[in-house]
Protein backbone atom coordinates (compact mmCIF):
# COMPACT_ATOMS: atom_id res chain seq x y z
CA UNK A 1 0.00 0.00 0.00
CA UNK A 2 1.20 3.60 -0.79
CA UNK A 3 0.62 6.29 1.84
CA UNK A 4 0.25 9.78 0.39
CA UNK A 5 -0.79 11.44 3.24
CA UNK A 6 1.48 11.48 6.11
CA UNK A 7 3.03 14.54 8.30
CA UNK A 8 6.54 14.14 10.06
CA UNK A 9 7.57 16.79 12.57
CA UNK A 10 5.41 18.29 15.57
CA UNK A 11 1.49 18.98 15.34
CA UNK A 12 1.30 22.31 17.04
CA UNK A 13 -1.70 21.58 19.49
CA UNK A 14 -0.81 18.23 20.80
CA UNK A 15 1.74 15.68 21.03
CA UNK A 16 0.94 12.54 18.62
CA UNK A 17 1.62 8.74 19.91
CA UNK A 18 3.44 8.39 16.54
CA UNK A 19 5.33 12.23 16.01
CA UNK A 20 8.85 10.54 16.47
CA UNK A 21 9.52 9.44 13.23
CA UNK A 22 10.82 6.03 13.63
CA UNK A 23 7.43 5.39 15.43
CA UNK A 24 5.34 6.47 12.52
CA UNK A 25 7.97 4.23 9.91
CA UNK A 26 6.80 0.50 12.40
CA UNK A 27 3.12 1.98 12.37
CA UNK A 28 2.84 1.96 8.42
CA UNK A 29 5.12 -1.09 8.33
CA UNK A 30 2.91 -2.71 10.52
CA UNK A 31 0.20 -1.61 8.45
CA UNK A 32 1.68 -3.33 4.91
CA UNK A 33 2.90 0.19 4.16
CA UNK A 34 5.49 0.39 1.57
CA UNK A 35 5.88 4.39 0.38
CA UNK A 36 4.62 7.31 2.36
CA UNK A 37 4.50 10.67 1.42
CA UNK A 38 5.61 13.31 4.15
CA UNK A 39 5.20 16.58 4.47
CA UNK A 40 5.76 18.24 7.36
CA UNK A 41 3.79 20.02 9.86
CA UNK A 42 6.18 22.71 10.60
CA UNK A 43 4.71 23.99 7.33
CA UNK A 44 1.44 24.96 8.48
CA UNK A 45 2.88 27.90 10.37
CA UNK A 46 6.74 28.34 10.13
CA UNK A 47 7.84 30.97 7.72
CA UNK A 48 11.48 29.44 6.76
CA UNK A 49 10.15 27.02 4.37
CA UNK A 50 13.42 25.98 3.59
CA UNK A 51 14.47 25.29 6.85
CA UNK A 52 11.43 22.82 7.43
CA UNK A 53 12.07 21.49 3.93
CA UNK A 54 15.54 20.79 4.41
CA UNK A 55 14.92 19.07 8.18
CA UNK A 56 12.15 17.17 6.30
CA UNK A 57 14.56 15.71 3.56
CA UNK A 58 16.76 14.98 6.16
CA UNK A 59 14.40 13.16 8.70
CA UNK A 60 13.21 10.91 5.52
CA UNK A 61 16.91 10.32 4.61
CA UNK A 62 17.75 9.53 8.41
CA UNK A 63 14.70 7.55 9.72
CA UNK A 64 12.62 6.96 6.71
CA UNK A 65 13.88 3.23 5.67
CA UNK A 66 13.17 4.02 2.64
CA UNK A 67 9.65 4.21 2.85
CA UNK A 68 9.70 7.89 3.82
CA UNK A 69 9.23 10.21 0.33
CA UNK A 70 9.50 13.81 0.98
CA UNK A 71 7.36 16.20 -0.18
CA UNK A 72 7.92 19.82 0.62
CA UNK A 73 6.51 22.88 1.68
CA UNK A 74 5.65 25.82 -0.90
CA UNK A 75 3.95 29.03 0.32
CA UNK A 76 3.50 30.95 -2.31
CA UNK A 77 2.84 34.80 -0.42
CA UNK A 78 6.53 34.29 1.17
CA UNK A 79 8.85 36.02 -0.71
CA UNK A 80 11.15 34.54 -3.07
CA UNK A 81 8.85 31.08 -3.04
CA UNK A 82 10.29 29.85 -6.17
CA UNK A 83 13.72 29.12 -4.66
CA UNK A 84 12.07 27.28 -2.47
CA UNK A 85 10.14 25.14 -5.00
CA UNK A 86 13.86 24.90 -6.68
CA UNK A 87 15.03 23.18 -3.93
CA UNK A 88 12.51 20.79 -3.52
CA UNK A 89 13.00 19.70 -7.06
CA UNK A 90 16.63 19.67 -8.21
CA UNK A 91 18.29 19.71 -3.81
CA UNK A 92 15.95 17.34 -2.10
CA UNK A 93 14.66 15.59 -5.45
CA UNK A 94 10.79 15.13 -4.26
CA UNK A 95 8.51 14.51 -6.73
CA UNK A 96 6.20 16.55 -5.84
CA UNK A 97 5.36 19.90 -3.09
CA UNK A 98 2.28 20.25 -0.39
CA UNK A 99 0.78 23.37 -0.36
CA UNK A 100 -1.77 24.75 2.94
CA UNK A 101 -3.66 27.71 1.20
CA UNK A 102 -5.93 27.86 3.86
CA UNK A 103 -2.74 28.22 6.87
CA UNK A 104 -1.21 30.45 4.03
CA UNK A 105 -4.06 32.94 3.55
CA UNK A 106 -4.75 32.55 -0.08
CA UNK A 107 -7.53 30.98 -2.21
CA UNK A 108 -7.15 28.67 -5.30
CA UNK A 109 -8.14 31.64 -7.52
CA UNK A 110 -5.09 33.28 -5.94
CA UNK A 111 -2.55 34.80 -9.17
CA UNK A 112 0.22 33.65 -6.63
CA UNK A 113 -1.18 29.76 -6.81
CA UNK A 114 -1.71 30.00 -10.83
CA UNK A 115 2.09 30.99 -10.93
CA UNK A 116 3.35 28.19 -8.38
CA UNK A 117 0.78 25.50 -10.17
CA UNK A 118 2.64 26.53 -13.73
CA UNK A 119 6.22 26.30 -12.08
CA UNK A 120 5.41 22.82 -10.60
CA UNK A 121 4.17 21.47 -14.16
CA UNK A 122 7.44 22.54 -15.62
CA UNK A 123 9.30 21.05 -13.37
CA UNK A 124 6.85 17.52 -13.34
CA UNK A 125 6.09 18.06 -9.73
CA UNK A 126 2.78 16.69 -8.47
CA UNK A 127 1.38 19.48 -6.14
CA UNK A 128 -0.78 18.11 -3.18
CA UNK A 129 -3.54 20.52 -2.21
CA UNK A 130 -4.24 19.93 1.51
CA UNK A 131 -8.14 20.91 1.87
CA UNK A 132 -8.02 20.75 5.70
CA UNK A 133 -6.27 19.46 8.66
CA UNK A 134 -8.70 19.09 11.51
CA UNK A 135 -12.55 19.06 12.43
CA UNK A 136 -13.49 22.97 11.65
CA UNK A 137 -15.54 22.40 15.17
CA UNK A 138 -12.77 21.21 17.02
CA UNK A 139 -9.94 23.82 16.49
CA UNK A 140 -8.22 25.97 18.82
CA UNK A 141 -10.15 28.74 19.39
CA UNK A 142 -7.33 31.30 18.39
CA UNK A 143 -6.58 29.45 15.23
CA UNK A 144 -9.94 28.47 13.21
CA UNK A 145 -8.89 28.06 9.65
CA UNK A 146 -11.94 27.25 7.42
CA UNK A 147 -11.15 24.48 4.73
CA UNK A 148 -10.30 24.99 1.24
CA UNK A 149 -12.61 24.81 -1.49
CA UNK A 150 -11.28 22.86 -4.10
CA UNK A 151 -13.62 23.85 -6.82
CA UNK A 152 -11.07 25.94 -8.72
CA UNK A 153 -8.94 22.93 -8.99
CA UNK A 154 -10.97 22.06 -12.07
CA UNK A 155 -10.78 25.05 -13.89
CA UNK A 156 -6.73 25.13 -13.38
CA UNK A 157 -6.34 22.08 -14.31
CA UNK A 158 -7.91 21.92 -17.52
CA UNK A 159 -5.39 24.96 -18.54
CA UNK A 160 -2.31 22.95 -17.79
CA UNK A 161 -2.04 19.94 -19.25
CA UNK A 162 1.02 18.23 -17.74
CA UNK A 163 -0.31 19.42 -14.08
CA UNK A 164 -1.10 16.61 -11.44
CA UNK A 165 -2.68 17.57 -8.45
CA UNK A 166 -3.27 15.30 -5.08
CA UNK A 167 -6.02 16.30 -3.17
CA UNK A 168 -5.64 15.47 0.13
CA UNK A 169 -8.54 15.79 3.52
CA UNK A 170 -11.01 16.50 1.11
CA UNK A 171 -14.36 15.50 2.92
CA UNK A 172 -16.11 14.87 -0.20
CA UNK A 173 -19.57 12.87 -0.48
CA UNK A 174 -20.37 9.94 -3.03
CA UNK A 175 -22.81 11.85 -4.59
CA UNK A 176 -21.43 15.77 -4.53
CA UNK A 177 -21.24 16.64 -7.84
CA UNK A 178 -17.47 18.46 -7.02
CA UNK A 179 -16.54 14.79 -6.66
CA UNK A 180 -17.56 14.23 -9.92
CA UNK A 181 -16.41 17.29 -11.29
CA UNK A 182 -12.55 17.06 -9.68
CA UNK A 183 -12.52 13.62 -11.10
CA UNK A 184 -13.20 13.81 -14.36
CA UNK A 185 -10.87 16.91 -14.60
CA UNK A 186 -8.65 13.76 -15.19
CA UNK A 187 -5.53 14.78 -13.53
CA UNK A 188 -6.99 15.29 -10.36
CA UNK A 189 -6.52 12.30 -7.72
CA UNK A 190 -8.45 12.44 -4.48
CA UNK A 191 -6.99 10.56 -0.86
CA UNK A 192 -9.08 8.70 1.29
CA UNK A 193 -8.01 10.45 4.43
CA UNK A 194 -11.46 12.30 4.86
CA UNK A 195 -14.18 10.90 2.86
CA UNK A 196 -16.65 9.42 6.00
CA UNK A 197 -19.34 7.60 6.35
CA UNK A 198 -20.48 3.67 6.24
CA UNK A 199 -18.56 1.65 3.81
CA UNK A 200 -17.51 4.96 2.04
CA UNK A 201 -15.28 3.52 -0.52
CA UNK A 202 -17.62 1.46 -2.04
CA UNK A 203 -19.83 4.39 -2.68
CA UNK A 204 -17.51 5.99 -4.23
CA UNK A 205 -16.40 3.74 -5.88
CA UNK A 206 -19.58 3.10 -7.44
CA UNK A 207 -20.10 6.82 -8.32
CA UNK A 208 -16.88 7.95 -9.71
CA UNK A 209 -15.13 4.49 -10.15
CA UNK A 210 -11.68 3.96 -8.58
CA UNK A 211 -8.93 5.63 -11.09
CA UNK A 212 -8.43 8.59 -8.96
CA UNK A 213 -8.99 7.22 -5.61
CA UNK A 214 -5.62 7.05 -3.34
CA UNK A 215 -5.10 6.07 0.39
CA UNK A 216 -3.93 9.00 2.29
CA UNK A 217 -4.04 8.02 6.31
CA UNK A 218 -3.81 11.78 7.52
CA UNK A 219 -1.25 9.72 10.25
CA UNK A 220 0.01 10.63 12.43
CA UNK A 221 -2.08 13.15 13.22
CA UNK A 222 -5.00 10.64 12.35
CA UNK A 223 -5.30 6.63 13.84
CA UNK A 224 -2.93 5.15 10.74
CA UNK A 225 -5.67 1.85 10.58
CA UNK A 226 -8.33 4.01 9.55
CA UNK A 227 -6.95 3.82 5.92
CA UNK A 228 -6.30 -0.04 5.40
CA UNK A 229 -9.72 -0.44 7.75
CA UNK A 230 -11.54 1.85 5.57
CA UNK A 231 -10.30 -0.72 2.21
CA UNK A 232 -12.18 -3.65 4.34
CA UNK A 233 -14.90 -2.27 4.67
CA UNK A 234 -15.94 -1.38 1.30
CA UNK A 235 -15.67 -5.07 -0.08
CA UNK A 236 -14.05 -3.46 -3.09
CA UNK A 237 -13.10 -5.70 -6.19
CA UNK A 238 -9.93 -6.85 -6.35
CA UNK A 239 -8.72 -4.73 -9.25
CA UNK A 240 -10.26 -1.79 -7.44
CA UNK A 241 -8.59 -2.61 -4.19
CA UNK A 242 -5.38 -2.99 -5.55
CA UNK A 243 -6.03 0.78 -7.89
CA UNK A 244 -6.52 2.57 -4.53
CA UNK A 245 -4.10 0.96 -2.29
CA UNK A 246 -0.80 1.18 -5.11
CA UNK A 247 -1.86 1.31 -8.49
CA UNK A 248 -3.34 4.44 -8.69
CA UNK A 249 -0.44 6.26 -7.44
CA UNK A 250 2.22 3.81 -9.44
CA UNK A 251 0.08 5.53 -12.50
CA UNK A 252 0.48 8.87 -11.25
CA UNK A 253 4.52 8.43 -10.48
CA UNK A 254 4.82 7.06 -13.81
CA UNK A 255 3.38 9.78 -16.24
CA UNK A 256 5.46 12.06 -14.18
CA UNK A 257 8.83 9.93 -14.92
CA UNK A 258 7.33 9.94 -19.01
CA UNK A 259 7.11 13.70 -19.11
CA UNK A 260 10.61 14.02 -16.94
CA UNK A 261 12.41 11.50 -19.66
CA UNK B 1 -0.35 -22.42 25.19
CA UNK B 2 -3.49 -20.78 25.75
CA UNK B 3 -5.07 -18.42 23.28
CA UNK B 4 -5.57 -15.17 24.59
CA UNK B 5 -9.44 -13.87 25.07
CA UNK B 6 -11.27 -13.42 21.63
CA UNK B 7 -12.25 -9.74 20.91
CA UNK B 8 -16.04 -9.15 20.78
CA UNK B 9 -16.62 -6.07 19.03
CA UNK B 10 -20.05 -4.56 20.34
CA UNK B 11 -20.84 -0.97 18.66
CA UNK B 12 -22.65 1.20 21.21
CA UNK B 13 -23.80 4.07 18.42
CA UNK B 14 -25.60 3.03 15.33
CA UNK B 15 -28.15 4.55 13.16
CA UNK B 16 -30.56 3.76 10.07
CA UNK B 17 -29.84 6.81 8.52
CA UNK B 18 -26.68 7.29 5.80
CA UNK B 19 -27.28 3.63 4.65
CA UNK B 20 -28.17 2.07 1.23
CA UNK B 21 -31.80 1.20 1.30
CA UNK B 22 -35.46 2.28 1.20
CA UNK B 23 -37.10 0.48 4.34
CA UNK B 24 -36.06 -0.45 7.71
CA UNK B 25 -35.74 -4.09 6.54
CA UNK B 26 -32.99 -3.00 4.17
CA UNK B 27 -31.56 -0.17 6.01
CA UNK B 28 -30.93 -2.87 8.40
CA UNK B 29 -29.49 -5.69 6.53
CA UNK B 30 -27.42 -3.16 4.76
CA UNK B 31 -25.51 -2.23 8.46
CA UNK B 32 -25.22 -5.76 9.08
CA UNK B 33 -23.48 -6.56 5.91
CA UNK B 34 -20.70 -3.95 6.47
CA UNK B 35 -20.75 -4.74 10.26
CA UNK B 36 -19.85 -8.16 8.85
CA UNK B 37 -17.20 -7.15 6.81
CA UNK B 38 -15.11 -5.72 10.48
CA UNK B 39 -16.16 -8.33 12.24
CA UNK B 40 -18.36 -6.48 14.40
CA UNK B 41 -20.79 -8.86 16.71
CA UNK B 42 -23.38 -6.58 18.18
CA UNK B 43 -24.88 -2.86 17.06
CA UNK B 44 -27.18 -0.83 19.33
CA UNK B 45 -29.22 0.97 16.80
CA UNK B 46 -31.25 4.19 17.58
CA UNK B 47 -32.98 7.15 15.86
CA UNK B 48 -34.99 6.19 12.57
CA UNK B 49 -35.23 8.38 9.72
CA UNK B 50 -34.86 11.52 8.56
CA UNK B 51 -32.79 12.93 11.37
CA UNK B 52 -35.06 15.19 13.52
CA UNK B 53 -33.31 17.44 15.94
CA UNK B 54 -36.56 18.37 18.15
CA UNK B 55 -39.06 15.50 17.53
CA UNK B 56 -42.66 15.62 18.12
CA UNK B 57 -43.97 12.98 20.40
CA UNK B 58 -45.48 11.69 17.08
CA UNK B 59 -42.51 11.52 15.34
CA UNK B 60 -40.67 9.62 18.35
CA UNK B 61 -43.14 7.06 18.09
CA UNK B 62 -42.46 7.35 14.54
CA UNK B 63 -38.69 6.30 14.55
CA UNK B 64 -38.70 4.07 17.35
CA UNK B 65 -41.42 2.04 15.41
CA UNK B 66 -38.59 2.12 12.43
CA UNK B 67 -35.72 1.17 14.67
CA UNK B 68 -38.19 -2.04 16.21
CA UNK B 69 -38.85 -3.01 12.55
CA UNK B 70 -34.96 -3.22 11.51
CA UNK B 71 -34.38 -4.92 14.82
CA UNK B 72 -37.25 -7.25 13.93
CA UNK B 73 -34.98 -9.96 12.23
CA UNK B 74 -31.93 -9.29 13.86
CA UNK B 75 -32.06 -9.70 17.29
CA UNK B 76 -29.41 -12.09 17.37
CA UNK B 77 -27.41 -9.14 16.30
CA UNK B 78 -28.62 -5.79 17.54
CA UNK B 79 -30.53 -4.01 20.14
CA UNK B 80 -32.18 -1.05 19.95
CA UNK B 81 -32.41 2.01 22.16
CA UNK B 82 -35.68 4.46 22.38
CA UNK B 83 -35.55 7.66 21.15
CA UNK B 84 -36.94 10.26 23.64
CA UNK B 85 -37.08 14.18 24.66
CA UNK B 86 -37.50 16.18 27.65
CA UNK B 87 -39.55 18.46 25.44
CA UNK B 88 -42.11 15.97 25.56
CA UNK B 89 -41.67 14.19 28.94
CA UNK B 90 -45.17 11.95 29.14
CA UNK B 91 -43.99 11.03 25.65
CA UNK B 92 -41.07 9.96 26.52
CA UNK B 93 -42.00 7.65 29.57
CA UNK B 94 -44.70 6.25 27.34
CA UNK B 95 -41.98 5.14 24.91
CA UNK B 96 -39.70 4.25 27.11
CA UNK B 97 -42.37 1.62 28.72
CA UNK B 98 -43.59 0.79 24.89
CA UNK B 99 -39.87 -0.11 23.59
CA UNK B 100 -37.84 -1.27 26.68
CA UNK B 101 -40.25 -2.08 29.78
CA UNK B 102 -42.84 -4.14 27.40
CA UNK B 103 -40.57 -4.41 23.84
CA UNK B 104 -36.76 -5.23 23.18
CA UNK B 105 -35.10 -2.20 23.63
CA UNK B 106 -32.45 -2.31 25.95
CA UNK B 107 -31.38 1.79 26.31
CA UNK B 108 -32.90 5.37 25.48
CA UNK B 109 -30.97 8.15 23.03
CA UNK B 110 -31.05 11.93 24.05
CA UNK B 111 -30.15 14.11 21.28
CA UNK B 112 -30.49 18.03 20.89
CA UNK B 113 -33.71 19.03 21.69
CA UNK B 114 -32.78 20.67 25.15
CA UNK B 115 -29.99 20.35 26.98
CA UNK B 116 -29.52 17.57 30.04
CA UNK B 117 -28.72 19.95 32.60
CA UNK B 118 -32.57 21.05 32.81
CA UNK B 119 -34.26 19.26 35.43
CA UNK B 120 -37.04 18.78 33.07
CA UNK B 121 -35.27 15.45 31.76
CA UNK B 122 -35.32 13.77 35.16
CA UNK B 123 -38.34 11.86 34.92
CA UNK B 124 -36.87 10.36 31.94
CA UNK B 125 -33.60 9.23 33.49
CA UNK B 126 -35.57 8.03 36.85
CA UNK B 127 -37.63 5.77 34.32
CA UNK B 128 -34.69 4.30 32.21
CA UNK B 129 -32.83 3.61 35.51
CA UNK B 130 -35.63 1.77 37.28
CA UNK B 131 -35.39 -0.47 34.23
CA UNK B 132 -31.40 -0.59 34.47
CA UNK B 133 -31.17 0.79 30.90
CA UNK B 134 -28.53 2.60 29.45
CA UNK B 135 -28.76 6.27 29.07
CA UNK B 136 -27.10 8.04 25.89
CA UNK B 137 -26.91 12.20 25.97
CA UNK B 138 -25.26 13.04 22.94
CA UNK B 139 -22.49 15.82 23.90
CA UNK B 140 -20.26 18.56 21.50
CA UNK B 141 -17.85 21.28 22.44
CA UNK B 142 -18.07 22.82 19.02
CA UNK B 143 -15.91 26.04 18.89
CA UNK B 144 -18.41 27.66 16.94
CA UNK B 145 -21.31 27.51 19.32
CA UNK B 146 -23.42 24.39 19.35
CA UNK B 147 -27.13 24.50 18.35
CA UNK B 148 -29.21 25.88 21.18
CA UNK B 149 -30.68 22.86 22.58
CA UNK B 150 -27.42 20.61 22.26
CA UNK B 151 -25.50 19.56 25.51
CA UNK B 152 -21.88 19.77 27.07
CA UNK B 153 -19.94 17.69 28.40
CA UNK B 154 -20.91 20.04 31.84
CA UNK B 155 -24.38 19.56 31.24
CA UNK B 156 -23.95 15.69 31.70
CA UNK B 157 -21.95 16.12 34.49
CA UNK B 158 -24.40 18.40 36.35
CA UNK B 159 -27.57 15.75 35.46
CA UNK B 160 -25.13 13.15 36.72
CA UNK B 161 -25.05 15.02 40.06
CA UNK B 162 -28.68 14.94 40.17
CA UNK B 163 -28.34 11.30 39.94
CA UNK B 164 -25.23 10.40 41.45
CA UNK B 165 -25.81 6.12 41.11
CA UNK B 166 -27.30 5.89 37.59
CA UNK B 167 -24.59 4.91 34.72
CA UNK B 168 -24.97 7.78 32.03
CA UNK B 169 -22.76 7.68 28.81
CA UNK B 170 -21.04 11.05 27.22
CA UNK B 171 -22.21 10.78 23.42
CA UNK B 172 -18.67 11.85 21.23
CA UNK B 173 -17.10 12.76 24.32
CA UNK B 174 -17.87 15.89 23.29
CA UNK B 175 -16.07 15.97 20.36
CA UNK B 176 -13.67 18.04 21.57
CA UNK B 177 -11.96 14.81 23.46
CA UNK B 178 -8.95 16.61 25.50
CA UNK B 179 -11.84 18.80 26.98
CA UNK B 180 -14.67 16.12 27.42
CA UNK B 181 -12.78 13.85 29.12
CA UNK B 182 -11.43 16.49 31.53
CA UNK B 183 -14.52 17.36 32.56
CA UNK B 184 -16.21 14.02 33.32
CA UNK B 185 -13.06 12.42 34.96
CA UNK B 186 -14.49 13.73 38.16
CA UNK B 187 -17.84 11.85 37.76
CA UNK B 188 -17.58 8.02 38.07
CA UNK B 189 -21.27 7.54 36.75
CA UNK B 190 -20.35 8.60 33.38
CA UNK B 191 -18.65 6.29 30.50
CA UNK B 192 -17.85 7.98 27.17
CA UNK B 193 -18.52 6.93 23.73
CA UNK B 194 -15.61 7.28 21.33
CA UNK B 195 -17.92 7.35 18.63
CA UNK B 196 -18.36 10.46 16.00
CA UNK B 197 -15.30 12.77 15.59
CA UNK B 198 -12.34 12.37 13.46
CA UNK B 199 -10.24 9.36 14.09
CA UNK B 200 -7.59 11.58 15.66
CA UNK B 201 -4.25 10.18 17.52
CA UNK B 202 -4.40 9.75 20.95
CA UNK B 203 -7.32 9.87 21.95
CA UNK B 204 -7.70 6.33 23.30
CA UNK B 205 -4.92 6.44 25.36
CA UNK B 206 -5.40 9.81 26.80
CA UNK B 207 -8.92 8.38 28.02
CA UNK B 208 -7.49 5.28 29.50
CA UNK B 209 -4.63 7.62 31.30
CA UNK B 210 -7.61 9.40 32.80
CA UNK B 211 -10.51 7.49 33.35
CA UNK B 212 -9.07 4.16 33.45
CA UNK B 213 -10.05 1.49 30.63
CA UNK B 214 -13.75 0.52 32.24
CA UNK B 215 -15.04 3.60 31.49
CA UNK B 216 -14.76 3.79 27.39
CA UNK B 217 -17.16 2.80 25.00
CA UNK B 218 -16.17 1.75 21.28
CA UNK B 219 -19.37 3.41 19.12
CA UNK B 220 -18.82 4.56 15.56
CA UNK B 221 -22.21 6.63 14.66
CA UNK B 222 -22.61 4.91 11.23
CA UNK B 223 -24.06 5.95 8.86
CA UNK B 224 -22.51 9.66 9.08
CA UNK B 225 -19.13 8.01 9.73
CA UNK B 226 -17.43 4.90 9.11
CA UNK B 227 -16.90 1.19 11.53
CA UNK B 228 -13.60 1.73 9.66
CA UNK B 229 -12.12 5.25 10.97
CA UNK B 230 -14.01 4.89 14.20
CA UNK B 231 -12.37 1.16 14.99
CA UNK B 232 -9.44 2.70 14.19
CA UNK B 233 -9.31 4.95 17.06
CA UNK B 234 -9.20 1.55 19.11
CA UNK B 235 -6.79 -0.40 16.75
CA UNK B 236 -3.88 1.76 16.33
CA UNK B 237 -4.07 3.35 20.43
CA UNK B 238 -0.89 2.06 22.20
CA UNK B 239 -3.06 0.31 25.09
CA UNK B 240 -2.84 -3.47 26.61
CA UNK B 241 -4.61 -6.09 24.36
CA UNK B 242 -7.17 -6.09 28.26
CA UNK B 243 -7.98 -3.07 27.32
CA UNK B 244 -8.77 -2.80 24.40
CA UNK B 245 -10.81 -6.14 24.43
CA UNK B 246 -12.68 -4.22 27.33
CA UNK B 247 -13.19 -0.86 25.03
CA UNK B 248 -14.43 -3.06 22.10
CA UNK B 249 -16.94 -4.76 23.61
CA UNK B 250 -16.06 -5.80 27.50
CA UNK B 251 -17.66 -2.54 29.22
CA UNK B 252 -20.82 -2.21 27.58
CA UNK B 253 -21.72 -5.73 27.96
CA UNK B 254 -21.09 -5.42 31.23
CA UNK B 255 -23.27 -1.93 31.59
CA UNK B 256 -26.28 -4.15 29.63
CA UNK B 257 -25.90 -7.44 31.50
CA UNK B 258 -28.79 -6.37 34.07
CA UNK B 259 -31.18 -5.57 31.68
CA UNK B 260 -30.46 -8.20 29.48
CA UNK B 261 -30.63 -10.66 32.00
CA UNK B 262 -33.80 -8.58 32.82
CA UNK B 263 -34.98 -9.38 29.71
CA UNK B 264 -33.87 -13.22 29.64
CA UNK B 265 -31.23 -12.35 26.55
CA UNK B 266 -28.14 -14.80 26.27
CA UNK B 267 -24.78 -12.81 26.74
CA UNK B 268 -22.61 -15.62 25.04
Amino acid sequence: MIDTNVYLSCWPFRRLPLDEPAALVAALKRLGVTQAWAGSFDGLLHRDVAGVNLRLAAACRTHGEGLLIPIGTVNPTLPDWPEDLRRCHEEHEMPGIRVHPNYHGYRLGDPRFAALLDEAARRSLIVQVVVAMEDERTQHPLVRVPPVDPAPLVALVARRSSLRVVLLNASLKPADVLLRKLVEAGRIWIDTAMMEGISVLERVVAAVGSERIVVGSHAPFFAPDAALLKLQEAGLKEADHRAIAEGNVRSLMGSRRERED
Amino acid sequence: MTEPPRERIWDLHCHLSGMPGRTPDELMAALVARADRMGIERLIVFMGYPMAMDPSADELRRQNDQVLQALSHWHHRAFGFAYVSPNHVEASLREIDRCIRDGPMVGIKLWVARRCNDPAIDPIIRRAAELRAAIFQHTWIKVGGNHPGESRPEDLVALAARHPTTPLICGHTGGDWERGIRTVRATPNISIDLAGSDPTAGFVEMAVRELGPRRILYGSDVGGRGFASQLAKVRSAAISPADRRAILGDNLRAMLTPILRAKGVPLH
